[in-house]
């Protein structure tokens, strides 16, 4: 019953989304929309599965949105063109979608073919070879590290193409002078910047507990790393990005985010070393099931180290290109100004 | 002692959820944005505590409760917070509370400016 009030729920955001124009009231659907998928979740009992979407679907995309509205403005552009043949393709795809679900087993039936297929194997066997009581954790950690670490070179690529795209020079900024511009917004929000100092640390301890604690609960390295990078822009967006800049600079955070890459692969390297399959890490150690809890832990602090690192460089990406736009607007202005 | 805490717990359920609604109903109800926001943020953060002072009655073990009472520590801090900046925002755009109920004008917003 929940689940169909939930999904009419998605389906009626989904809609209000379509047919809105404004980009802000857009985003705010899309984070209702990544909460109700996480309730969703939930009720499915996927508990990992929802706390990644609540923090990725309903937290930091939304703030990433938001980062990018306040670049472009909040009204939709007008479409001149009919999408037609976009539309007959949807349609046509949706219709072999909706067929092909009739093959489908029926909804939390036991026979169905993942039920079979590898699925005991995890449930009867982990504990023993893992050790780890988070199934999910030794799944997505040791079972299926290889397809992990692709997860994180994908969110590792897809910064690198941000910065690629958002990039400007450190030349521009810094050979400018201090601008003696109205003190900005968050300077005078005083309650929201005495609430931001008094959270802050709780969430970051909060992001640190998710992430080691990923063995034995919900949580890991994607969680974590997103929680941590959105305290880290709160931070920003409370204290001015001047003062987040003098806490990490720019570069040093790249240079993480390439790291964690790095230490997830290096660990691969290590268990061929020491002679036994790529992320097998039973080689690691002595003891066999020491050395999972090791590999696991390891590569979770890679993925953490690599998804903060990339959410934080996105955010700055477009904090600083529109401080590189304000400080030419101001420019042209203050050279026109005397003629 | 059971039976009483049960009940005292189901109150406080009743009641907050009880809160909740109403506040739904006057978000939907009330006039323009300030009352629409204080409708919705007063009665959001009386229907948290309620809920989760009655769930907290219920709860099985000390670590349950500790988590509970940690929630409501960030409800309390955070739902005023964000109630705040929203009006404080809200009025620097320049929306103005509809000021008089019986004036002729549905608008509200430039009679009295």
């Amino acid at each position: 019953m929940i689940n169909f009030v939930l999904l009419a729920l998605l389906l009626i955001v989904a809609v209000g989304i379509m047919r809105l124009q404004d980009l802000f009231a857009v985003t705010m659907l899309l984070s209702i929309y990544g909460l109700m998928s996480a309730t969703f979740f939930v009720a499915m009992d996927a508990v990992d599965v929802a706390f990644t979407e609540a923090s990725v679907g309903a937290g930091i995309s939304t703030l990433l949105l938001l980062v990018v509205i306040s670049f472009t403005g909040r009204a939709e552009r007008k479409t001149r063109h009919k999408p037609y043949v976009a539309l007959f393709v949807v349609t046509v795809i949706g219709m072999l979608l909706l067929y092909g679900t009739s093959d489908m087993p029926y909804f939390g039936s036991s026979d169905a073919p993942i039920h079979n297929h590898v699925a005991p194997r995890y449930i009867n066997d982990s504990m023993r070879e893992i050790g780890v009581p988070n199934i999910v954790t030794s799944v997505l950690a040791s079972y299926r590290a290889f397809d992990t670490f692709g997860e994180v070179v994908v969110i590792f690529t897809a910064g690198i193409a941000v910065l690629g795209l958002l990039s400007v020079s450190s030349k521009a900024l810094s050979n400018s002078q201090p601008l003696n511009r109205p003190r900005g917004l968050y300077q005078q929000h005083i309650v929201i910047r005495i609430v931001a100092k008094i959270l802050l640390p709780f969430i970051f301890l909060f992001a640190l507990y998710v992430q080691f604690h990923g063995d034995f609960g919900p949580g890991g390295g994607f969680q974590a790393g997103v929680i941590f990078a959105a305290a880290f822009i709160l931070y920003a967006m409370t204290f001015g990005l001047d003062a987040a800049t003098a806490v990490v600079k720019p570069a040093v955070i790249e240079l993480i985010a390439a790291v964690g890459v790095l230490l997830y692969g290096s660990v691969g390297i290590a268990t061929l070393l020491s002679g036994g399959n790529f992320f097998d890490y039973d080689y690691l150690l002595a003891d066999p099931i020491a050395g999972q809890h090791l590999g696991i832990l390891l590569i979770e602090l890679g993925v953490g180290l690599t998804v903060t690192c990339v959410m934080v460089m996105i955010c700055f990406g477009f904090s600083l290109r529109r401080k590189a736009h304000e400080q030419k607007a101001v420019m042209n202005i203050s050279e026109r100004g005397p003629k | 002692m059971e039976l009483l805490i049960s009940i005292s717990s189901g109150l406080c359920l009743l009641v907050g959820s009880f809160i909740c609604i109403s506040g739904a109903v006057g978000v939907l109800r009330f006039p323009d944005f300030y009352t629409r926001m204080h409708a919705a943020s007063v009665t959001d953060t009386a229907g948290m505590v309620l809920i989760l002072v009655g769930l907290m009655m219920v709860s099985p073990d000390l670590l349950v409760l500790a988590k509970l009472v940690m929630i409501l520590l960030l409800g309390l801090l955070i739902g005023p917070t964000t109630s705040h900046v929203l009006a404080k925002s809200a009025f620097r755009n320049g929306v103005k509370p509809k000021l008089t109920s019986n004036s002729n004008d549905q608008g509200g917003d430039t009679s009295k400016s």
